[in-house]
């Protein structure tokens, strides 16, 4: 199944674009999605226990199941303000 | 958000771009109109005695760095989600409190404002509460980054780890609003 990823601000820029689709064998959740990624860009794994994940734009958990279509959010520590 | 292209209300809030009227929730790429926000947030309940606001500005110096300027990146629609969010929680905290909230995305200047924060209650003390409040939860919690621009380089900050349902973070946030 085909998700999109979205990348913001370091992630962003480590993995040379904010907007990725990858192809990810079913059943998969957010974690799945997650390994895909640092295998492709390893400093990306850097943020794995700082990082919040969302799904469809509502923040989630590694855990989480993703469905075909989804769109999945990986956001370092916020700084807004 | 900002999907719908109306003419707008004209006047102070053509710089909001694509609202048919002023949000009171927003994360939008332009200046930011506390007066109007004021005007907006008063309008839903006159009568009240007090709103209290907060403007927070692109400072100069950070870490002992000289900033340049500041470039704000947002994941939009769960920005706004959690602006919501907050307004909610304040909602519970003070049930008498309206709070609105606007942040700019972008590049943004020195002296610039990055974030308004207006909260309107019977009473001060609530209306200052809320306030602080929401300042402190959207550090916490809502997905936007600075890109910090300064004399010698440019970093991304990082700060909070987000997690809304961390009930520590927001009984800090309490805590301090309370203080």
């Amino acid at each position: 199944m085909r998700v999109t990823v979205r990348l913001f601000a370091r992630l962003r820029d480590l993995a040379g674009s904010g907007e990725l689709v990858r192809n990810v064998d079913e059943p998969a959740t957010v974690q799945t999605v997650w390994r895909a990624l640092v295998a492709e860009t390893p400093a990306l794994g850097d943020y794995e226990r700082t990082m919040s994940v969302a799904v469809n734009a509502d923040y989630s958990r590694m855990s989480a199941s993703v469905s075909d279509g989804d769109e999945v959010a990986f956001l370092p520590p916020v700084s807004g303000g | 958000m900002g999907s719908g292209k109306g003419s707008g209300k004209g006047g102070a809030d053509a710089r909001y771009t694509g609202f048919m009227s002023l949000p009171t929730l927003a994360v939008v790429p332009g200046e930011l109109d506390l007066q109007a926000l004021v005007r907006e947030v008063a309008a839903s309940r006159p009568g009240d005695g007090a709103i209290a606001s907060f403007v927070g500005l692109v400072r100069d110096h950070n870490q002992g760095r000289r900033v340049s300027f500041l470039d704000y990146e947002a994941y939009e629609p769960l920005a706004v989600r959690t602006l919501g969010r907050i307004v909610d929680e304040a909602r519970q905290a003070w049930p008498d409190t309206r709070v609105g909230l606007h942040h700019r995305t972008g590049r943004i200047e020195i002296g610039e404002a990055s974030v308004i924060i207006v909260a309107a209650s019977p009473h001060r003390a609530n209306a200052f509460a809320a306030c602080r409040y929401a300042i402190e939860r959207v550090k916490q919690i809502v997905p936007i980054w600075k890109h910090e621009h300064f004399e010698g380089g440019d970093v991304w900050l990082e700060g909070a780890t987000a997690d809304p349902d961390d009930e520590s973070a927001r009984q800090t946030a309490y805590r301090i609003a309370c203080a």
